[in-house]
């Protein structure tokens, strides 16, 4: 597979794809344990919903 | 499981738990396909490989404007159905949206540049976008700026469909005005310009990202409904403390007024 003479505005463009989906995946993924702790703190410090059931709770 | 139940964030958040694998192996699956296959098109006759960006561009020029329709289907949802979900689901999209929007403007230059000669050019299908990416970064500052989120939700959901008039724009200004960019090669009538070496790699990139879209979606959704649960617990835990101060405040008080006495 050869890119031609302008290979590199091939390459940045996927590698610019990449880098901005995976910054995208890692933001969602860091921000979900970052709430999930905060609510196990809370939850820790006897702060529950009103349901009683946890914050985190999905079921 | 209907529409109704999704309104209780709870089975919201049961639902994600169960979808959210399967959606993330499903884009992981086709983008590797749509990758492999973009990887061995053949090259354009005039292009000649600068064409595989078409590969990447296309599909996040397309998301730019999917997510804004979603946000502006939401936006209803929140002003007048006033669905619980709703605002979470706009405010969830708004980052991605101007994500991909980022994508294809940067896409678009570094194929503009050994096409058209130039990065940029201010004809009215790039401008438009970069408008729409504005947008992106406007309402994104709207949730920052305002505290309450319902109150916010409001003002944003009034944003959004003022800023989906650009949609039509951004689609037809290729035809509307004279551009740099081509017109319409894909949706257009009279069915699709491409040769299939092009179109199917082309679609199975469009679907993988639209699965992508959908998955961080949800998975930002989901955050949106934990981060309120912790707003609410913190304005509860806020509330009690307040509440047991004043109350440790008002026997001080009795026990002095009784010493007095």
């Amino acid at each position: 597979m050869s890119l031609g003479p302008y290979a590199s505005f091939i390459v940045t463009s996927y590698a610019a794809a990449a880098l901005v989906v995976v910054i995208l995946i890692g933001w969602i993924v860091l921000d979900y344990r970052n709430q999930a702790r905060r609510l196990r703190e809370l939850a820790r410090s006897g702060v529950t919903r009103r349901s009683g059931r946890s914050a985190v709770d999905a079921s | 499981m209907t529409l109704i139940d999704l309104a209780n964030p709870t089975r919201f958040l049961a639902l994600t738990a169960r979808v959210l694998p399967w959606l993330a192996a499903a884009t992981v699956i086709l983008l590797t396909i749509g990758l492999y296959q973009a990887a061995y098109a053949p090259d354009d006759y005039q292009q000649g490989a600068t064409v595989k960006i078409m590969f990447i561009h296309v599909p996040n020029a397309w998301l730019s404007m999917f997510v804004w329709g979603v946000m502006s289907i939401a936006s209803l949802g929140t002003l007048v159905w006033r669905h619980p979900l709703a605002d979470v689901a706009a405010k969830a999209a708004a980052p991605i949206g101007a994500a991909f929007t980022f994508l294809a403007l940067l896409t678009g230059s570094l194929w503009g540049r050994p096409m058209w000669g130039t990065y940029w050019e201010w004809d009215a299908r790039l401008t438009s976008v970069l408008i729409l990416f504005l947008m992106y970064l406007g309402l994104m500052a709207l949730w920052r700026a305002v505290d309450d989120p319902s109150r916010a939700a409001r003002a944003a959901a009034v944003l959004t469909l003022v800023g989906a008039l650009n949609l039509p724009i951004i689609k037809f200004s290729v035809d509307w005005w004279n551009t740099l960019h081509q017109p319409a090669s894909v949706m257009r009538m009279g069915g699709s310009a491409l040769d299939k070496s092009f179109l199917v790699p082309l679609l199975v990139m469009a679907i993988a990202f639209t699965l992508l879209f959908v998955t961080l979606h949800l998975a930002a959704m989901r955050n949106e409904i934990l981060r309120r649960r912790v707003r609410s617990l913190q304005m509860m835990q806020a509330s009690r403390v307040a509440f047991s101060s004043e109350l440790g405040a008002g026997s001080r008080q009795e026990n002095a007024s009784k010493g007095a006495a």
